[in-house]
């Protein structure tokens, strides 16, 4: 994944212009399950527009897309399939978990709901809100880009980044209470 | 509304079934031994040709529950418009129920989710197995004595990280 080239003031540039074409053109997987997925329709339709933004298309198809957004409650039963599909989308990816459900499990603190996707897949921006208003989605790509552009590179290498491997804070902190 | 004609001609099938009517909805109570028997009896003779749910209800730690179980099957008459709902009351060793996916084909799923969370089986039944939880799931959820945050089923799924290293 990563490919090892010296650093220099041209590479720089180029990871800077390589980000700016990818942060504008983020095509969306839309894993809308529930009522997230309704508000992530809201988004994209006329009055919230999302292809404002380059996320232009909503492919279906995970071969096809950059940046997942987990739209709703995933079920145990559901998560591999959601890994599989995590799987199956090209480098470099990105995940959103949009709303209270896919980022901590929200309402829903039972024994079939995953309590929170971060679990088990790495999630780069977490919207809270159940449902989150489409201004709120809007602003968690916005921040994204932000992240893209900050943190990216031509070759993908700031995901072998430790840093983005570490569990998240508040799964570190039980892990240590037991 | 259930008609009159229901009540007599059940309760000239079989005797003592417990037939009662609350607020217009009639509700008969039904030994497990004779159950298949009084929903064949509904479908053919009485015209119930319509399987609207089959599910449960777990009488753990209700006041005056005489048994854990208590199976409801709702029956509804497609050209009268009548509901009917069936109660049949099962124990916890081994709950067992004659499956009556003989008499109506649709209650192979609600059988099935029945058997998923309560744990009761149904005998004579095509293809018992788990429909709304993964296969793997240990326990039968609805049960009263389960937790309602699980047993640490919902963490134990396998993490995918970014390296592929």
């Amino acid at each position: 994944m990563a490919v090892e080239l010296p650093e220099n003031v041209l590479l720089t540039k180029l990871n800077e212009l390589v980000s700016w074409c990818r942060k504008n053109s983020l095509w969306p997987m839309p894993y809308a399950t529930a009522c997230c997925g309704i508000e992530l329709m809201a988004t994209g339709a006329s009055r919230h527009d999302l292809a404002r933004f380059g996320a232009e298309v909503f492919r279906y198809s995970p071969r096809q897309c950059d940046l997942m957004i987990v739209a709703g409650r995933v079920a145990m039963k559901m998560m591999p399939v959601l890994q599989r599909l995590w799987l199956q989308m090209h480098e470099p990816k990105w995940c959103i978990a949009m709303g209270a459900c896919a980022s901590t499990g929200g309402l829903f603190d039972t024994y079939g709901v995953v309590q929170g996707i971060d679990r088990f897949l790495p999630v780069d921006m977490y919207v809270p809100g159940c449902p989150p208003r489409p201004e709120q989605l809007i602003q968690a790509l916005i921040d994204l880009q932000e992240k893209i552009q900050r943190e990216g590179t031509i070759t993908g290498r700031e995901f072998d980044d430790p840093e983005h491997q570490k569990p998240k804070r508040a799964l570190r902190e039980t892990a240590n209470a037991e | 509304m259930p008609k009159q004609q229901t009540i007599d001609a059940l309760d000239a099938a079989f005797s003592d079934l417990g037939v009662s009517e609350f607020r217009g909805q009639l509700r008969v109570v039904v030994p497990r031994g004779l159950i298949h028997e009084v929903l064949g009896t509904l479908k053919e003779q009485l015209g119930f040709d319509m399987l609207a749910d089959v599910t449960c209800v777990d009488y753990l730690d209700y006041r005056d529950a005489k048994d854990r179980f208590g199976l409801v099957y709702v029956l509804a008459n497609t050209e009268t418009n009548e509901r009917i709902v069936v109660r049949t009351f099962v124990n916890d060793p081994e709950p067992t129920v004659p499956s009556v996916v003989d008499l109506w084909e649709g209650a192979n799923w609600p059988e099935r989710e029945v058997w998923d969370l309560f744990g009761i089986r149904f005998e004579g039944h095509p293809d018992l197995r788990r429909i709304v939880l993964p296969e793997g799931f240990a326990a039968h959820p609805l049960r009263k004595d389960y937790p309602l945050q699980g047993r640490g089923e919902r963490h134990n799924l396998p993490v995918v990280t970014r390296s592929e290293h």
